[in-house]
């Protein structure tokens, strides 16, 4: 199968290339950008014209649900809303029921995968047993398995012994940490940020330390163990900071921000409104500015969707009480847009953000469009205008406070592997 | 972030689940019809039907002897029915969930929930969530809000203090976790408190406190000056045992009241409190028992402040200020022999034709009626 993008403007960051040309692929695989190969005769032809092409997404963050959660989700209508969000690749957090940690596991999420016809879902394995912060999970048994990366998800390692040990195994076996910092105690259950929102509404609240100390206790066990480790969707200024001093000072970290951090904050909350209920909490415009300063200059390398449906009724109750989370894959793009369109980052930071970024820290040959790597594209129009609403969403979880907004920003069509997955 | 779910179209009151959003003139309606309740109590007959063929609920998932009494109280003295569910000991230790809890209820054709929840935003969700004929009056939520216990404090000071705008008022205690204090930061605030100043240990302070509109004080020798309201709260035995304070007799020697440090307030200071009290651990019993106390008169107030916003939501309440009095006469069984001037039966009563038209129509004891 040979297929020919015609007249689109590529943006590919890693190549460093932005103009106006065609994209050329065959056997799934990128064949050449602009330059036509000798005798190239497509049996597809995608006009792209007015659109933008550039790398499929690359998200580091995600939930599917499915297996014990398939009320909330399945694989299937996860899978066709990050096809039509232009992600073609996919880290499933190990917080899954069963858990993430044993390679029977992992081999059921690449059946699943493959029944879903989406098979570029990597699955992050458990860095603790059942996430329970106490033994150390059979990381290379999980790594041989297919686990990209090792993490404890949302679940603490509240023994710091502990994490070290599991550091310095992950690091025997040149696994990737990915580590959202979240002091159990310090987080005392809450649910909002620590703020004048929270104590006006008398909500259970979350300081910004129960972040920064959590994240500076495994910046400095990355430097004792050598750890790699990819700090995932910070909230605040001060971790900002820190990541950046760390970074500054040699250590190989890296970070991402969840999208509707660079756009909500405490403020934008309706009150007791679930669909605001998110983890780590919705901040300050003080962090927000951070944090999109920390994109800008690349402190923060990566933009994840954190993608957590849910069924309505994890969302029906007393804030408190409701789950954490958004559905987020199909707003990432548009919401990615709108950073740019208020000249936070340029269109090409936020490209590389969703794609060349995520695709290192990973360390996968994707993420650009490279002759040789696989041919994962996004195709998409900056200006068309679409409403959130049931007729356009395709996530079985409906929990996002931007339903009923119109955005815009649409991804006409997605590739994944030279497979069309996804044609508006 | 106005909570207009509150308010009707016309701008009256539908639910009452917080102070927040609500005008000064609202609140000071809500005072005033309960001042012309208040005499009611006192009489042999205590009853007038504004809310006659109304069924209000109590929906309790927390325990609670005094709100839950004093709103059965005053929704009787309006001739509701009443039903109190204990919820805490009923369908949600089941499994059933708040929303399905709310879902039957209204299938009894219920009127008016009053709902007190241990989750901040619970009474929200249930208004969001009910069919739009239903009243929600929260009766406390979480740390959130308990805005009919402020309004039952508000109308106390004013029986006392008359006008607010020269009135300093301390808020004392457990602010962090007390959905009292935020009522009543908002409800002085409003009605146009000079000051309001809270006195507590820093771990007894919700971040960015000041931000509700108060000065901080963390030293009751210095906070108790020059005040006129001193407000206490109830200190919960497991603060101690969640590390925020030590021991309860180090909170009683910083922040206890006394009547030696109550003489650093105003001469003329009222001491209040919302209750249960804790003896000698918040406040020494020489005080709570003391001339300058007004903690029982909170109470008694209770019933009229809660008749009046049960009524108001219900858009049963007659004007304020076109009171000559809900008179009931001690021993007298023949309305028509009431003043006129006053509130009108509900339609459909079947003793009110035997009523001058604009007549009070008690109704002892319910069924006996009106001869």
């Amino acid at each position: 199968m040979k297929i020919r993008i015609d007249h689109g403007r590529i943006i590919d960051p890693a190549n460093d290339i932005d103009r106006v040309g065609s994209v050329y692929i065959k056997h799934g695989k990128i064949v050449s950008v602009t330059d036509e190969p000798d005798s190239f005769k497509p049996d597809i032809v995608i006009n792209a014209e007015n659109q933008i092409v550039c790398p499929g997404f690359i998200d580091l963050s995600t939930r599917l649900r499915d297996m014990g959660h398939s009320r909330k989700a399945t694989f299937k209508s996860e899978v066709t809303a990050a096809a039509a969000a232009g992600i073609t690749t996919l880290c499933l957090q190990p917080d899954t029921v069963p858990v993430i940690d044993t390679p029977a596991v992992v081999e059921l999420i690449k059946e699943l995968a493959e029944k879903a016809g989406y098979p570029q879902i990597y699955a992050v394995g458990a860095l603790t047993q059942k996430l329970e912060g106490a033994e150390l999970s059979s990381m290379l048994s999980l790594k041989q398995a297919g686990c990209i990366a090792v993490g404890n998800a949302n679940q603490p390692v509240k023994n710091l012994l502990i994490l070290r040990r599991a550091m310095e195994y992950a690091a025997s076996h040149d696994l990737l940490l990915m580590f959202r910092s979240n002091d159990f105690w310090l987080g005392n259950n809450g649910c909002a940020h620590e703020g004048a929102v929270a104590t006006r509404y008398g909500l259970p609240s979350i300081p910004e330390a129960a972040e920064t100390i959590a994240l500076a206790q495994c910046l400095e066990l990355a430097e004792l163990t050598g750890c790699r480790v990819h700090f995932g969707q910070l909230s605040c200024k001060r971790s900002v900071i820190k990541i950046h001093q760390a970074k500054k000072y040699g250590l190989k970290v890296s970070a991402d921000v969840a999208i509707h951090q660079l756009h909500l904050t405490e403020n934008d909350m309706r009150p007791f409104d679930s669909a605001y209920h998110v983890l780590p909490p919705l901040r300050t415009e003080d962090d927000k500015h951070y944090l999109r300063q920390g994109l800008a200059g690349s402190t923060i390398n990566s933009i994840c969707s954190d993608h957590q449906p849910h069924d309505l009724d994890a969302k029906l109750g007393a804030f408190p009480e409701t789950e954490p989370g958004m559905s987020s894959l199909e707003t990432l793009l548009p919401l990615m847009l709108k950073l740019v369109a208020q000249h936070a980052i340029t269109l090409e930071q936020g490209i590389a953000c969703l794609s060349a970024n995520p695709a290192r820290v990973l360390r996968l040959n994707s993420g650009a469009l490279t002759p040789g790597f696989s041919a994962d594209v996004c195709i998409f129009d900056p200006e068309l205008e679409w409403q959130v609403n049931s007729e356009n969403w395709k996530s079985q979880g409906v929990n996002t406070p931007f339903w009923g907004q119109t955005l815009k920003g649409r991804v006409t069509h997605t590739l994944q592997a030279g497979k069309i997955i996804h044609r508006l | 972030m106005t909570d207009n779910l509150q308010l009707n179209a016309e701008g009256k009151l539908k639910h009452f689940l917080t102070i927040e959003g609500l005008s000064k003139a609202l609140l000071t309606e809500i005072l005033d019809t309960a001042e012309s309740f208040a005499g009611m109590s006192e009489h042999q007959v205590k009853k007038v039907p504004l809310l006659r063929g109304k069924t209000i609920v109590n929906l309790f998932f927390e325990n609670s002897t005094r709100t839950r009494t004093t709103f059965e109280l005053a929704a009787t003295r309006l001739s509701a029915d009443v039903i109190n569910m204990n919820i805490a000991t009923s369908a949600t230790s089941k499994g059933e969930s708040l929303l399905d809890t709310i879902r039957n209820l209204e299938a009894m054709f219920v009127d008016m929930f009053v709902v007190r929840h241990a989750l901040s935003g619970a009474a929200h969700f249930i208004a969001q969530q009910t069919a739009p004929h239903i009243s929600v009056i929260n009766a406390g939520d979480g740390q959130h809000a308990h805005p009919t216990q402020a309004m039952l404090d508000m109308f106390t000071i004013r029986q006392i203090k008359r006008d607010f705008s020269s009135l300093r008022v301390a808020i004392i205690g457990d602010i962090l976790h007390s959905r009292v204090a935020r009522s009543e930061i908002q409800a002085l605030n409003t009605l146009g408190a000079a000051e309001v100043r809270v006195i507590a240990p820093k771990t007894l302070l919700p971040a960015h406190v000041e931000s509700l509109g108060v000065n901080v004080s963390h030293n009751l020798t210095e906070g108790l000056k020059d005040i006129d309201v001193v407000m206490m709260l109830r200190l919960q035995k497991e603060r101690m045992s969640s590390a925020l304070l030590p021991s309860e007799s180090e909170y009683f020697k910083c922040f206890g009241l006394t009547e030696e440090k109550l003489k650093i307030a105003k001469p003329d200071a009222i001491v209040m409190h919302p209750g249960p009290i804790n003896r000698g651990v918040e406040i020494d019993s020489k005080v709570a028992d003391g001339p300058q106390s007004v903690i029982l008169k909170q109470v008694s107030n209770g019933i009229a402040v809660r008749m009046a916003v049960m009524a108001m939501a219900m858009q049963t309440a007659p004007a304020p200020g076109r009171f000559s009095g809900i008179h009931t006469i001690p021993g007298d069984r023949h309305a028509g022999s009431l003043p006129a001037g006053g509130i009108h039966t509900i339609p459909g009563d079947r003793h009110a034709g035997s009523l001058p038209a604009n007549g009070i129509h008690t109704i002892p004891g319910d069924k006996s009626g009106v001869a």
